[in-house]
């Protein structure tokens, strides 16, 4: 496919379809950016294990239009729980109001258009495609280029939400290739609480590439639980990008699974803008196959006095390809910063392989950081004592494999979310 | 029951057992002493099968069965059950969940159905009261963070759930108190029966005021140079091990 004219053409189509002066300002000036920029290779240093421009060489449709799918396709993919969540459903990358159900009263869920003209016009303008300030790559040019069918999500002062919000990422890909953009902004205003619960599936056997953005920004003493979860199929792929805004001082618990997908790549910023933040990342990536998942974090303190904590631990099966990319960056002015991180990984085939990076920078002098990453196979010591007490080798490999993911897992608050990635990984584990 | 005959075997293509002969039948209980370096856990890991060790001659034969050739999961399937001397700690993996699979799979082996909730927890209490082991240990990762003592019960409290027709107590002793010895031993004592039989590995003669043995071998540079009843472990007790080592000095030359 030839991009530059398949992005063009797109674009210039949509700039006339859709009327509204701050988006189409926004989207012109990322275009050029992403023109500028293109698509990042593997020469660039941020994506030298991940390579994406092969996915472009793919014919996809890229829906303009929301689309919609039955509540029989919905219904199979919907998270435990669900009845009593708040659940905002994209399909091909578009936010569809249909097929949302927001049940919390103190929740505001507005399509982006109709929030940059409204009440929330200037929170917005003011925070919409901030991560572009970090994220200067093409990709992520690429997906506010197209900023159009997105969402804002909006939680009041001193609001707690009683139930998650689960974002179903849906791709549609029953009639051939799709390329998606979803985007969203998240607002949570002094003292709220929310838990957000994302996943991403593919209907059909077309491929999919989600190219996504959420952009989340939490004020002073607000507390935020962010939690992905992928395990979709592995003709999926995608470029998912969280990118959270600590203005305040503040409570962020991240938790990012992955499970099954094609090519993923995770990009998770967050910044601690303010000082006093607590800031904590987990991941798991308990892949096989050819699965392929780099998870690109970075935590920023700009000021003083923050507190950070990151844990991954990686289970590599088959032919699949875990990366690991912890940047922890301490400004000037942030002293007195607590940063910790840890990467763990083993490995359990000879066709298996992780790539771990840790990357500090840091510029204040009066800190403590610390960070480690192991890379190894199951412990034999462990086999040997589970296969004395009678335990197959194939069922102490399950254990042994499942316990190693315990102390992620048990980071996922929600309990019935909790319980349905311990089931899912209890599936694989026994098949 | 069990029966070696001039078992060879080592590891990393080092000799360490270098002809072993010892036969146990059922209701016997039987200790193998011996000072640092001499085998005794080289043996007690060769018969629950480490995969890291290389028989490289003779023949272990257990209930009728050629134990060298079952994998170390048959084994227990079988009825050997290994005390470890060095419990491994299993973060993530709970105590009871652990002990459950293993029931289980050790029933599953020998042709009987699982045990269904009620009962795997009526045998749980009724085993946990014999070796003093507490309810929140079990609700624990397996053994992370145990202590010496806690670790050690678990092993006998593992070796009460499993029934073994023979159990290897690998240096069970060590590392413990008297009052954590007498604990353990109470546990071992109270399984053993006509049927079942023990062999105790241990470097000491304090375990043995506990658990009574009916015969004393020891171990010397991969060899039992003395085998005899109960009162050759005071003897060892009195005199050290140095008098076996005069006694066998060319042995040491061989090495």
């Amino acid at each position: 496919m030839d991009t530059n004219n398949f992005f063009t053409e797109h674009f210039n189509k949509l700039q006339s379809q859709v009327g509204n002066g701050n988006l189409q300002e926004l989207r012109q000036k990322a275009f050029h950016s992403f023109n500028e920029k293109g698509i990042p290779l593997g020469r660039n240093e941020e994506w030298k294990y991940t390579r994406i421009s092969n996915l472009f060489n793919k014919q996809y449709t890229f829906p303009l239009q929301l689309t919609s799918i039955s509540e029989q396709d919905l219904k199979e993919l919907r998270l435990p729980g669900h009845e009593a969540a708040n659940e905002l459903v994209f399909v091909n990358g578009l936010f569809s109001e249909v097929l949302s159900n927001i049940r919390s009263a103190s929740l505001q869920v507005q399509p982006l258009e109709v929030a940059a003209r409204g009440e929330f016009s200037n929170i917005v303008s003011e925070h919409l495609g901030h991560s572009s300030d970090y994220l200067k790559d093409g990709i992520n040019a690429l997906n506010t280029a197209f900023v159009h069918g997105g969402v804002f999500i909006y939680l009041g002062k001193g609001k707690t939400l009683e139930h998650p919000i689960y974002l179903y990422n849906i791709t549609d890909a029953r009639t051939g290739n799709i390329f998606s953009q979803p985007r969203s902004l998240v607002y949570l205003a002094g003292n709220a609480n929310a838990q957000i619960v994302e996943t991403f599936n593919t209907i059909g056997t077309g491929e999919s590439f989600t190219n996504g953005v959420m952009e989340i920004v939490v004020e002073q003493d607000a507390m935020l639980e962010h939690y992905k979860i992928q395990n979709d199929a592995s003709h999926a792929n995608q470029v998912s990008t969280t990118h959270i805004r600590q203005i305040g001082k503040s409570y962020v618990h991240t938790v990012t699974i992955s499970l099954n997908g094609g090519i993923v790549r995770n990009n998770l910023n967050v910044v601690l803008e303010a000082e006093h933040c607590e800031t904590h990342l987990y991941g798991l990536y308990f892949i096989g196959g050819d699965t392929h998942v780099d998870n690109h974090t970075l935590v920023d303190n700009v000021t003083p006095h923050s507190f950070s904590n990151e844990f991954y631990k990686g289970i590599i099966d088959d032919n699949a390809t875990g990366i690991f990319n912890g940047k922890i960056m301490v400004q000037r002015l942030a002293q007195k910063t607590n940063a910790y991180q840890s990467n763990k990984n083993i490995l359990l085939s000879d066709g298996a392989s992780v790539n771990t990076k840790p990357q500090l920078e840091i510029f204040a002098d009066d800190v403590k950081c610390s960070h480690g990453c192991t890379v190894g196979q199951l412990d034999e010591e462990g086999m040997f004592y589970l296969r004395s007490r009678g335990i197959r080798e194939e069922k102490a490999r399950a254990l042994l494999v499942h316990a190693f993911a315990m102390d992620v897992l048990e980071h996922i608050k929600p309990a019935a979310i909790r319980s349905y990635v311990d089931h899912l990984i209890s599936e694989r584990l026994e098949s | 029951m069990l029966s070696i005959e001039n078992l060879h075997a080592g590891i990393e293509g080092k000799k360490i057992l270098k002809g072993i002969n010892l036969e146990i039948k059922p209701g016997e209980v039987h200790a193998i002493m011996g000072p640092n370096g001499s085998g005794k856990s080289t043996l007690a890991s060769v018969l629950a099968g480490r995969p890291e060790y290389e028989v490289t001659q003779g023949k272990v034969e257990f209930l009728g069965k050629d134990l060298l050739e079952l994998s170390p999961e048959k084994r227990a399937g079988e009825g050997l059950f290994l005390a470890f001397q060095y419990p491994i700690e299993i973060a993530g993996l709970s105590t009871t969940h652990f002990i459950k699979t293993s029931v289980n799979e050790v029933r599953k082996y020998r042709g009987q159905q699982p045990l269904d909730a009620v009962s795997f927890l009526k045998m749980m209490k009724e085993k946990m009261a014999l070796v003093n082991i507490e309810k929140t240990l079990l609700s624990r990762s397996l053994n992370e963070g145990f202590s010496g003592g806690e670790k050690k019960r678990n092993e006998i409290f593992q070796m009460a759930m499993l029934e073994p027709r023979l159990a290897i107590l690998d240096e069970t002793d060590s590392g413990l108190d008297i009052d954590a010895i007498r604990i353990v031993s109470n546990g071992v004592n109270a399984l053993r029966s006509k049927d079942n039989a023990v062999l105790l590995v241990t470097h000491y003669q304090r375990l043995l005021d506990y658990i009574v043995p009916d015969f004393v071998h020891v171990l010397y540079n991969g060899q039992i140079v003395k085998s005899g009843p109960k009162e050759l472990a005071y003897e060892l007790e009195e005199r050290g091990y140095d008098f076996i080592k005069s006694e066998f000095p060319a042995m040491e030359e061989l090495n």
